[in-house]
Order: structure tokens, then sequence, then C-alpha cells
């Protein structure tokens, strides 16, 4: 029995590792026939399902059916580039962080440094009830509530990169401000008590005490809510306008990985499956990379 | 002027954490307005087809069900090996920083990662392959909690039991795991919370019913991805059942957080 307790435990903490090289290596097979067909050109390429003329090199090597209904059609071949979802994806990325940074340091200062203590507690409950909807409920509102408010303000469409980013920034505003105040109160009393000695300020004592003093915690939730931002799927969804091209300005509709995935996975097929699981690719090493640098870098220090 | 600024800038991180709160108010109020004018008791009678919302609820509780009866286990037992047997070996410590990464990996891909291994060879969606997507997104929020919540047991407890002379294995069940017992049920209880308001995996995995399913070979029923449909569905009435549903749903993932919080307030 403590032999067959042990080693069950063991196997299930190596399932993680067994999920995580089965989906690096899952989603790099599914990829590979749009790796072998569009290489590293994929990801700057702005084209999604077009029909491209095939060079004649190609052209050569297709059989023409004489019995073809159109015989004198050019032979085409769909192509996939993955240019618009990744642009969008960053874009709608640095609009919700551009949003939520300096309301979510606003909270922590009021968290840590403001509030009372059962004031603190209780607004620190709602933030982070806040980060318990679901996204589907965050799309939904944005939507039908916020983005036609957006729209009147700004013009353009309701759907659009800057709704997008906007909800999106709401969304991480939670995470943000909570590992900020967890690195802000890691600072010791005796170096705030010090400079209040001095004569400092509040603000004095949280900008050159407190901030440099958990400024790397600090950049860490940044760049972990970056990360969580990436990812997001259904609140995108209901607001980026699911289209495949470029945004012409911050109101005009585009797309992003996620919702690309989302919206089109169901239907694919072939090259058109393969291109999207090399969008998840790239995705999950993007957002690999991102959450690493953030929890082991920044955030070793900042305690859950 | 230094006062000034000091006031200026305490008074704008006063308005953000206003602001924060007006966020959650303004969406919880208006899911409360939709969501009263679009709620009535048929809403748990009817399924889909005759616009109630019957099958979604029971299609995402099995789902769910289905992915904690597997997730929790796992979890539970990986969170023991982390804090219990792996000690702080090299191991342990790769183990939890891969987790620590999972946490946060993006559910669209985890929902990608089913597709392929399990709707593409199967031939279609299923409650199967949607369940399993929850499975892996539960699995490293389970093993977090578990392996932050023995951390609290004294070691003295520990060291205790084995100078009885109880097996290792008794000593886990029996006095570490029950010392633990309350901190490891919230924790199952939040990450439940968590999987059930998900929508992204299920998209392709599980895809939806309208019809009333027992068989998870089949398209499965859910209240998020019919919610997405709904929504997006130019019928006023297709969307007030939208709203009916997010209401519903929504109370019922912030209860579970809110009881939670409770129980690890007054007795963790």
């Amino acid at each position: 029995m403590e032999k067959i307790f042990k080693n069950m435990s063991l196997f299930s903490a190596s399932i993680v590792l067994i999920i995580l090289i089965g989906i690096f290596v899952t989603l790099f097979i599914s990829s590979k026939q749009a790796m072998e067909e569009f290489g590293l050109s994929f990801v700057a390429n702005p084209a999604w399902q077009t029909e491209v003329a095939l060079n004649p090199k190609e052209a050569k090597n297709v059989v023409v059916d004489e019995y073809s209904l159109f015989p004198d059609e050019e032979p085409t071949k769909t192509i996939y580039g993955g240019l618009v979802p990744i642009v969008g994806t960053i874009l709608s990325t640095l609009i919700a962080l551009a949003f939520a940074l300096p309301i979510a340091m606003g909270i922590a200062v009021f968290l840590a440094e403001i509030a009372p203590k059962n004031i603190s507690h209780v607004v620190g409950i709602a933030i982070e009830l806040l980060a318990a909807i679901p996204s589907i409920i965050f799309g939904m509102w944005g939507l039908f509530y916020f983005a036609p408010i957006i729209q009147k303000i700004v013009g353009g469409y309701q759907v659009s990169l800057l709704t997008a980013g906007l909800v999106l920034g709401i969304m991480i505003l939670p995470f943000m401000a909570a590992i900020t105040r967890d690195s802000m109160k890691t600072t010791p009393d005796i170096l705030k008590e010090s400079a209040y000695a001095l004569g400092a300020t509040k603000f004095e004592v949280i900008k050159d005490v407190i901030f440099p003093y958990s400024k790397v915690g600090i950049i860490g939730s940044i760049i972990l809510a970056l990360g969580r931002a990436l990812g997001e799927t259904m609140a995108v969804a209901f607001l980026i306008g699911s289209v495949f091209e470029l945004p012409k300005a911050i109101n005009s509709p585009t797309i992003s990985i996620p919702v690309a995935l989302a919206n089109n996975f169901g239907e694919a097929t072939g090259l058109g499956a393969s291109s999207l699981f090399y969008l998840a690719f790239l995705l999950f090493l993007i957002s690999f990379i991102v959450i690493s640098i953030a929890k082991f870098y920044f955030l070793k220090k900042v305690k859950k | 002027m230094r006062l000034l600024i000091n006031k200026l800038v305490l008074l704008l991180a006063i308005l953000s954490a206003c602001a924060g709160l007006a966020f959650l108010a303004w969406i919880l109020i208006t899911l409360f307005l939709k969501g009263i004018t679009s709620f009535h008791l048929g809403l748990f009678v009817d399924d889909l087809i005759s616009n109630g919302l019957r099958n979604l609820i029971i299609g995402q509780f099995i789902m769910a069900g289905l992915a904690s009866l597997i997730g929790i286990p796992i979890g539970v037992l990986a969170g023991v090996y982390l804090q219990e047997y792996g000690y702080n070996s090299k191991f342990t410590r790769f183990i939890r920083d891969l987790n620590d990464i999972m946490v946060s990996a993006p559910s669209i891909v985890i929902g990608a990662f089913v597709y392929a291994i399990i709707v593409i060879p199967t031939g279609g969606a299923s409650g199967f392959a949607g369940s399993i997507a929850l499975t892996i997104m539960m699995i490293p929020i389970v093993i977090n909690t578990t392996d932050n919540m023995l951390s609290l047991v004294p070691t003295e407890l520990r060291e205790a039991g084995i100078a009885i002379g109880a097996s290792k294995y008794r000593v886990i069940m029996d006095i570490i795991i029950k010392a633990a017992k309350v901190g490891i049920m919230t924790g199952l209880l939040l990450s439940f919370a968590r999987i059930i308001g998900e929508t992204a995996p299920l998209l392709f995995t599980s895809g939806t019913s309208n019809y009333f399913t027992l068989d998870l070979t089949q398209t499965f029923p859910s209240l998020t991805v019919s919610i997405y449909d709904l929504a997006n569905d130019p019928v006023q009435a297709s969307r007030d059942l939208a709203w009916a549903a997010s209401f519903i749903l929504t109370v019922l993932v912030l209860m579970i957080n809110l009881i939670g919080r409770y129980i690890t307030r007054h007795k963790g």
C-alpha cells in the first residue's frame, strides 16, 4: 500500500510534465504541414485563406483535366498567413496594458497603503471577485453596454481593437492589482518608518521607498498580466470583430490568435486546420516564454 | 506643493479603486437587471430547443463534474507528492515551476490540444473531449492549492506521526490530509468555480447541443458555449436567454467563490 501510494503520487506529479510535453509535441506535429508549406514567412504574411495563382514551376506539375468544366481557368492554391491575428493579439494586449497599468497601480497603492484594514479587506475581495467573473460575461457586457459608449466617444466601429483592448484591460486589472499589492507589502515597515521620520509625505514614501523596493515584483505582475491578456479568448471574441484584416485605425475591427482559433477550428480541414495549429503553437510558445520570465525572473521573491 | 502633490496622488489612488469597483458594480447590475427580466422558473424545466436552459445547465455540471472526478484525485496526489515525498529535490522544483506555467496557460490552446488528440481521431466533438479539456485546466490549479495548503501543516505533526511508528502513508492519510482538510476542500471548490465558467476549451471539443443528452460520446450541451452562440444571435429572444444564462452562471460562480472565502476565513 505504502509503495503503491507513493508511486501513484509520483505518477500524478509527472502528469503535468507529460501534458506539457504532449501539448508541445501535438501542436508541433499538427502544424507541420503548414510549417513546411509556409515556413517562418507565415508570421509576416497578411493573407489568410487567400486564393493565389500557382507559380509557373508548380503549375507545370498540375495535371489538367481535359474534361474539366473550366479548362482555361488558372490553377490556384490557398495560402495562409498569420500576420493579422499576430498583430491583433499584440496590439490588443498593449492597449489592455496601457489602460490597466495606471488603474491597477492606483488600486494596489490604495489597498496596501491608504485604506484602513477593514476597507482594504472588503475592496480586496470585491476586486478579486472581478477576477472570478467568467470571461464570456465580460464579452457580452462589453459588446452590449461598454462598446456602444466607447464608439460614441471615439467613433469608428463598435467591435474594434480598442473596445477589445479596453475590456481586456478591465479583465487583467485584478491580477495586476493583487500581485502588485502583495509585492508592495513586502517592503519592511522599518524602511517606511524611517522615511516618514525624515518628514516624507505618503506619496514620497510610495515613490522613493516602496516602489524601488518592490520594483521587481511589480514588473513581474505586469508581465504576468500580459501573459494572461495574450491568451484571453472569449471576451475578445465578442469585441474584436473577427475579420482577417490589419486594423486601419485603433477603432477598426481585426482578429487575434485565440479568436482565430475559437471561430475557425470547427470547420477547418487540411492546410487550413494545420495553419490554425501553427498559430496555436506560436501562441503557446509565446505565452510559455512570457509567463516563465514573469514567474522565474521577477516573481521569485513574491509569495503567492 | 509637496503636500498638494501628495494629496493629488492619494486622490488618484482612491479614484482607481473606485473605478475598479465601478466596473464590478456595472457588470453585476447589468447582469442582474437583464437576468431578472428574462428569468423564469421554466428555464430549469425546458431544454434549449424550447427556449429553456435545463439541458445546458445539466450538461455543464456533468462535464465539470467529470473533470473534477478525474482531476481532483490526480491533482491532490500530485500535491501530496510535491510536499510530502518530493522534499525540495530538483524534480519537485521543476514540476512546481511547470505547474505554475500551466496554471496561466491559454485555455484555447488546451482546447486545440484536445481537438488534435481526441476530436480528430474520434471523428467529432463529444462530451468526453470537453471533460478532458476541463480536466487539463483543472489539474494544475488543484496541484497548486493542495501544495500550498499542505505546506501550512506544521512539520512537528509529521514528526509526531513518524515518532509513534506510523508509516508514511498513514501519517499522510490520517494526520496531514486531515489537518489540511478545510484548506484543500476550499481550494477544490474554487478550482471547480474556475472551470465551470470556462468557454474557450469547450468551443470545438464538446460543441453544443440544443437537446437533452447524457451521451458523452456525442456533442454535449453547455451553458457557456450556448451563451456565446445565443448572444451573437440577432433574435432578441435568444439574447434574452443568453442574459438569463449569464445571470445564472455568474451567480453560481460568485456564490462558490464567496462560500470558499467564508470557509477559509472562519475555519482555516
